[in-house]
């Protein structure tokens, strides 16, 4: 037995399937390696889009790729965007071909005990809904008994929406799959798909994406709630505590009112709390492998949560999709966006 | 010779020796070919346990138990095989309570049923282009020689996405959709046909009249005697408009709903897309096959049908295709493995065979590593039968003095 452990691991070795040993974090790998390589999707507006009038990726998703580059090699530069679907994205950490994902992913127990995955903190909250055509006269839901609704494959929706079918007990609803959105939009477009369903933000980034928003109406029901996070591989603490609190780092900044345009002058604080959180004279970087400065250089790269999300979702954007009253305001006005205490 | 050898004729000896250097000679070849498989054996187990305990180490377990577990998705088309009280498994609809075995199965199933139509259907446009391109038509030979040059330079990939976004789904939707004379609806919502649904019941006569109908079928089709084809197809109508006419069979016209159309037989756009990408691809390069055989038949054949006054259509019906069939069905066969293996490019358009099916359990429950192995297991599987029955039909065609 002996023999084949030893000469399992040689041939595991040799195949390369372990590309980091047990001891050696991601966060070291990422450290020597300089570069963030940063899972993403690109057909996702506001989340992970390859911007094509200016060739840039933008999104939620991608700001926080860019902050964690920030904090933890200190340089916004240093990010490599990797395209991920819906089906590939948690082979892609398992196999260490990036180093985290941000993918619009809806985090679900199945995923973390099934597939060897760690979610991060829940970085926007969002719902199943239902896009139509609105000249196909459907005006909510329950209108939609054997229809054809669309979805894309792997994605938490075709569970939710086969269980939305047995509730209401419909049996001649059918649910078709795509291997991205925009194949999916396409078939909706062609009059394929009755409906589309995904995600509320991206049912409204590809209608305020569209040559004409006004013809698609997102239905009011809401099917399921599907909050959003990051993933990295299982089994690595220090990865991925790090990550947790270069998040906490974004929603703490903007509770403490600092931003990418003030903070040279927050720095120069008198708060010992905000002197210690962007790392002035020691902080809380070091023991997570982290620099001191680690929150000032994420929110010098992209801003805080607030100003990530309106850049990307907000009221002067296309998705327009308004924090106030939803979960994702701040904690302090009635949302669900809440740091743990740091001092 | 030496001197102590007591033997009373040389040859003997000579033979004893021969028979155990040719027994020594089959040992120590049985020996190195058994040591052989038990390598590749061992290396195989070896590989599988190191796959296992690299897997253990990243804590995923490798198992087959999700097959049993509740699927819980739709799919949007497709049977499963279903062990009820009969004695035969039953194929029924697949429905999201059932397991994700039977998910496969539904995988299994539908992939199965785009090859089998496109393996049927390819080769008979193909053997058309092939026969096309070697026409004394200008206009047919370069229409063959262009469709077939195009769509052999063009990924098959891109061809399935315009078939099924330009073509498909450019049918008008159901509520505007054309309603053909015997109710075929050809929408976006896909392809409905009128089906034959036999309402007969169990007793003698019915049985004896379904009966007599399957033997003019047969006997129309395979023609076991020669010459009855004609009588066959006459008895056939009639049988048929005998069990119209007495309700034992009706017509099942399909009936579109708001969103769907009920009733008759159906075939999805994405099915359609898949098949007619598929089919036109595949039948293409079966053109060049039989352009192929029918350039290296001896020219002699066309010179001597000619001589005796043979049309050209009837020297190509019966002597060049029986000649031209027998050479080519190994290129065939090659051709249907990689058309069945093609079908896995459905996903691209959301037709839900094998391929598609595996990517959205290996989603949901996590483990894409079985699932891929099943994938791979079935497609041998799929390949292995094609190849067998080929090279059946080649056997059974080559047989000297076979009947066609």
């Amino acid at each position: 037995m002996k023999f084949m452990k030893a000469l399992a691991a040689g041939v595991f070795a040799g195949l390369a399937l372990a590309a980091t040993s047990a001891s050696a974090s991601v966060l070291d790998t990422v450290k020597q390696r300089g570069v963030l390589n940063c899972g993403t999707d690109n057909t996702a507006p506001g989340f992970g889009y390859l911007n094509t009038t200016t060739g840039q990726m933008e999104g939620l998703d991608v700001d926080f790729c860019k902050a964690v580059a920030a904090a933890v090699l200190g340089d916004v530069s240093k990010v490599k965007f990797i395209t991920v679907t819906d089906k590939s994205r948690f082979d892609a950490v398992l196999t260490n071909q990036v180093d985290v994902v941000f993918a619009h992913t809806t985090i679900k127990p199945a995923r973390e005990s099934a597939i060897a995955i760690d979610f991060l903190p829940i970085n926007f909250y969002d719902g199943n809904g239902v896009m139509v055509k609105v000249d196909s006269g459907v005006t909510q839901f329950s209108d939609l008994e054997g229809a054809t609704i669309c979805t894309t494959q792997g994605s938490s929706t075709e569970m939710v929406l086969t269980n939305a079918f047995k509730a209401r007990g419909w049996t001649t609803s059918k649910v078709l799959t795509y291997e991205n959105l925009e194949k999916l939009f396409a078939a909706l477009n062609s009059g394929r798909c009755n409906a589309m369903s995904t995600d509320k933000s991206a049912l409204a980034a590809w209608a305020g994406n569209s040559p004409k928003p006004a013809d698609y109406l997102i239905l009011p029901d809401t099917l399921d709630k599907s909050p959003f996070g990051g993933f990295v591989v299982a089994n690595d603490s220090k990865w991925r505590n790090a990550l947790r609190w270069v998040h906490y780092g974004l929603f703490q900044a903007e509770e403490s009112a600092i931003t990418q345009n003030n903070l040279d002058e927050k720095l120069k604080s008198e708060d010992p709390f905000v002197q210690k959180l962007l790392g002035v004279g020691g902080g809380y970087g070091k023991d997570f492998g982290l620099a001191d400065d680690f929150v000032a250089q994420s929110i010098k790269a992209v801003g805080n949560y607030g100003e990530i999300y309106d850049r990307n979702l907000g009221p002067n954007t296309r998705m327009y999709l308004d924090r106030k009253g939803t979960a994702n305001a701040l904690w302090t006005q009635g949302g669900a966006i809440y740091s743990p205490l740091w001092n | 010779m030496s001197i102590n050898e007591t033997s009373a004729a040389p040859g003997v000896v000579d033979r004893d020796q021969q028979q155990a250097r040719r027994l020594r000679n089959r040992l120590r070849y049985d020996a190195i070919q058994f040591a052989i498989i038990a390598l590749a054996i061992a290396l195989v187990g070896v590989l599988a346990y190191c796959v296992k305990e690299g897997l253990a180490a990243k804590g995923i377990k490798f198992s087959f138990a999700f097959l049993a577990n509740t699927a819980g998705f739709d799919i949007s088309e497709g049977k499963t095989l279903s062990f009820g009280e009969e004695i035969l498994p039953v194929f029924e609809a697949f429905t999201s309570d059932r397991t994700n075995g039977a998910a496969f199965v539904t995988g299994i199933f539908n992939t199965a049923k785009v090859a089998v139509l496109a393996i049927v259907f390819s080769t008979i446009l193909g053997t058309l282009f092939g026969v096309g391109r070697l026409s004394t038509n200008w206009v047919v030979r370069n229409l063959c020689f262009w469709i077939v040059e195009f769509v052999r330079n063009t990924p098959l990939l891109i061809q399935l996405v315009f078939w099924y976004f330009a073509v498909v789904l450019q049918f008008p939707p159901l509520a505007s959709a054309a309603k053909w004379y015997g109710g075929v609806i050809i929408s976006q919502q896909g392809l409905h046909f009128p089906s034959l649904s036999w309402a007969g019941d169990g007793s003698p006569i019915s049985i004896a009249l379904a009966t007599a109908t399957w033997l003019a079928f047969a006997g129309a089709v395979f023609d076991p005697v020669g010459k009855m084809r004609r009588a066959c197809m006459i008895a056939l109508a009639v049988m048929i408009g005998v069990l119209l006419a007495t309700d034992m069979l009706s017509v099942d016209y399909p009936v579109a709903s708001r969103f769907q159309a009920s009733g008759g037989t159906s075939l999805s756009p994405e099915m359609a897309a898949l098949l007619l990408a598929i089919v036109v691809n595949s039948a293409c390069y079966i053109a060049e096959i039989v352009r192929g055989a029918i350039d290296a038949l001896p020219k002699g054949q066309w010179e001597a049908a000619g001589s005796l006054g043979l049309s050209r259509r009837d020297t190509i019906s019966d002597i060049i295709l029986p000649q031209v069939f027998r050479v080519v069905l190994p290129s065939f066969g090659n051709q249907y493995i990689s058309l069945t293996k093609n079908t896995a490019l459905g996903i691209a358009i959301g037709y839900p065979d094998l391929f598609n099916i595996y990517g959205t359990v290996a989603n949901q429950t996590g483990h894409s590593l079985e699932g891929i192995v099943i994938v791979m297991a079935s497609y041998l599987l799929l390949s292995w039968t094609i190849s067998a029955v080929v090279s059946f039909a080649d056997r059974r065609l080559n047989v000297v003095g076979a009947k066609r």
